[in-house]
Parts: C-alpha cells; structure tokens; sequence
C-alpha cells in the first residue's frame, strides 16, 4: 500500500497538473476570502495565496523548480495580461487623453521621488552597494527591474524578490492611504497604485475600480521605461 | 477563443521582436499592449474594412471578453513568482530589517507623491480650462 501510494506521488509529481491545481486551487481559496472581507487590503489575494502554496510546498518538501514547472503556465500569461490592458486604456481613451498632463507631471515626480527615497534610505542605513543597485529598479514590473539590475551589477534574483515584495506593500498600503487622505479621484489613485506597485499593484486597483485599474496600468508601463533611464543616473549622481 | 488567444500572443510576439530588436528598455508585453491598442483603433475606424475581413470573434465581442476575464484575475498570475521569493527569502537574511524599512518608506513615499502631483496638476489644468472658456 505504502509502495502504491509512493508510486502515485511520483507520477503526480512529475506532470504539471498538480502544481498548476494547487496554485489555481490556493488563488480561488484566496480570492473567496478575499471577497469575504470585503476585499479588505490586508486579505490580499496575491499574498495569501502565495502563502496557501508555500505551506503546501513546505510540507510536501518539494524543490521550487518543482513546483514551478506546472506553475509556469500561469506565469506565462502575465504577457498576454499586460497586452490585455491595452482594452480598459482603449475603451477610456478619452478620460486618458484629458489626464494626459496630471500623468505626464505625476510619473516625473514618482519616479524621481521614489529613486532619491530608496537611494538616500540605502546610503543612510549603509546598505552594501551591490544590494542597493538590486534594489533601486524595485517599483518596476519584475522582467524590467531584473535587466535594470543586471546591467548595473546587481543581483537579479534579489530584484525580483524585492520587487514582488514592494507590490504586495504597495496593494495593501494604497486604499487605507488614501481613503486617509480623502482622496476620491480614481485616475490619481490608480496612477499611484501602478507606479509605485507595478502589476501587483494594477491587479488590486481593478478591484477597486476600472477607472483605477486604466490608470495603474498606464503608470505601469510608463515608470518601466522612464526608471530604465534614470536608474543609471540616480545611482551614479549618489554615490 | 482561438482567434482571440492567437491575436492577443501575436501582439506579445511582435512587441518581444520589437524590443529585442531595437534594445528597447521596454518590456515586449508593453510594447504589445500598444500595438493591440493600435489594432483596437484601426479595427473601430469608420471606413475600416476589417471588420468585413477578420474572424467574427475578434468583432463581436468575444475578444473584449477573453481580455476582461484575465484582467479580472490579474492577482492570480503573480502567484508563482511569488511563491519563489517565500524560497529566497535568505537572501534578505543579513539586512532584512533595514531592507523591510527602506520597502515600507518608499513605497509610502512612491504612492504619496505620485498621488498628490497627479491632483495638484489636475486641479490646475481644469482651473485654467474653466479660465479659458469663461
């Protein structure tokens, strides 16, 4: 029987189908719970359900690799998601084109603001060069601030963690930070959300609303090409 | 669906070409997304004769729905990757507590700012529309 049940797993471990239902099966879980509470930021459907497949993962003691051979489908259609926005952007391209200067001086001013915060934190709390070049892209979707990274002699796997990391920050920080502020305008809201928290960030301004989300997503692809270029200079002006 | 799915990675597809081709420091689904939305244009125009030309799904609807359902479960798609970072989470081992403050700051900072220029420009452009008319 022991031997029967061994022979199961192994079958099961080798084929996607079980890490591609596990993740599924852990984001619908997330997503209920999620809706449960009202969509409440800190229930956060990424980071729950990250946890959901990592107890999974543990307890199971299977390698990443593993695990991620059946999860790659899944995380090949970030691609075909970030085309897809371009349906929201087309749909609204009006509101877009009357925002077009709000946007324009918003993404200038984050950008900057967020490079110079991360740069002078880093020089303050003597944080070693190399981690620093590996951490300054970090509000950039993760394929951007890998190669950001990469170029200027950082670590890209330390970016993507920092990366996803500051997009799970940023979706659970922005509705609390500006319901704090009062501040009702969905375009500023989004915009916020997609530059400061990348996709991440887009994903839980379309759960607040479709207006916000447009606008993440625009931010998102604008701070991508906009940080690629200062990047380099920010960290060689500082250091 | 097909059709859809096929025109949705075609765009992907051209805009990697894109970006690898001319060493854009813009991710290929960026330059997709745009590309797709040229389509969307081009298809909507008055005197465009692709709607006569294209398959019926990518006029009738069927495509904006495949597009709504994955934007819908955009959160989803971060799952693995970020199942990898539970992983590596070593790697923050020695300065974890300054990084987890440095992430915390500037993210608040990020959002801050980009959110308050955004209003403060806003509101100056509309004062001054609303001067022009008046």
């Amino acid at each position: 029987m022991v031997g029967n049940d061994f022979s199961l797993w192994v079958y099961l471990a080798r084929t996607p189908l079980l890490w591609l239902t596990v993740t599924l099966t852990a984001y619908v879980a997330a997503d209920r719970i999620a809706a449960a509470t009202g969509r409440h930021p800190l229930a956060n459907p990424v980071l729950v359900a990250v946890v959901f497949v990592a107890v999974v993962l543990a307890l199971t003691d299977t390698p990443y690799p593993t695990y991620f051979e059946g999860a790659q489908f899944v995380h090949f259609l970030l691609g075909p998601a970030t085309v897809v926005l371009a349906f929201p952007l087309y749909e609204r391209r009006a509101t877009v084109k009357r925002a077009l200067v709000p946007m324009l001086a918003a993404l200038a001013a984050g950008s900057v603001a967020t490079l110079v915060c991360v740069i002078v934190l880093a020089r303050l709390f003597s944080i070693p060069q190399p981690i620093l070049v590996s951490l300054a892209p970090k509000s950039v979707t993760s394929g951007v601030a890998m190669g950001i990274a990469a170029t200027l002699g950082g670590d890209p796997t330390l970016t993507a963690i920092l990366v996803i990391l500051t997009g799970i920050i940023g979706a659970i920080l922005v509705t609390p930070m500006m319901e704090a502020l009062k501040i009702s305008d969905m375009r500023a809201r989004g915009f916020a959300a997609g530059l400061a928290a990348h996709g991440i960030g887009t994903a839980r301004a379309f759960q607040v609303s479709e207006v916000a989300g447009t606008f993440a997503g625009i931010a998102m692809g604008l701070n991508a090409f906009v940080t690629a270029i200062l990047a380099p200079l920010a960290l060689h002006l500082f250091s | 669906m097909i059709a859809s799915l096929a025109l949705i990675l075609l765009a992907q597809l051209c805009g990697e070409a894109i970006a690898r081709g001319f060493g854009l420091p813009v991710p290929g689904p960026v330059i997709g997304m745009g590309l797709m939305f040229g389509f969307l244009l081009l298809r909507d125009s008055a005197r465009s004769p692709l709607p006569r030309l294209l398959p019926p799904p990518l006029v009738d609807g069927t495509l904006e729905t495949i597009a709504k359902g994955l934007l819908a479960n955009l959160s989803l798609l971060f799952v693995p990757a970020g199942v990898g970072v539970v992983g590596r989470l070593d790697l923050l081992k020695t300065q974890g507590a300054k990084l987890a403050v440095i992430l915390l700051v500037s993210t608040a900072v990020s959002l801050l700012t980009t959110v308050l220029v955004f209003r403060g420009v806003s509101a100056l452009v509309d004062r001054r529309g609303r001067k022009d008319e008046g």
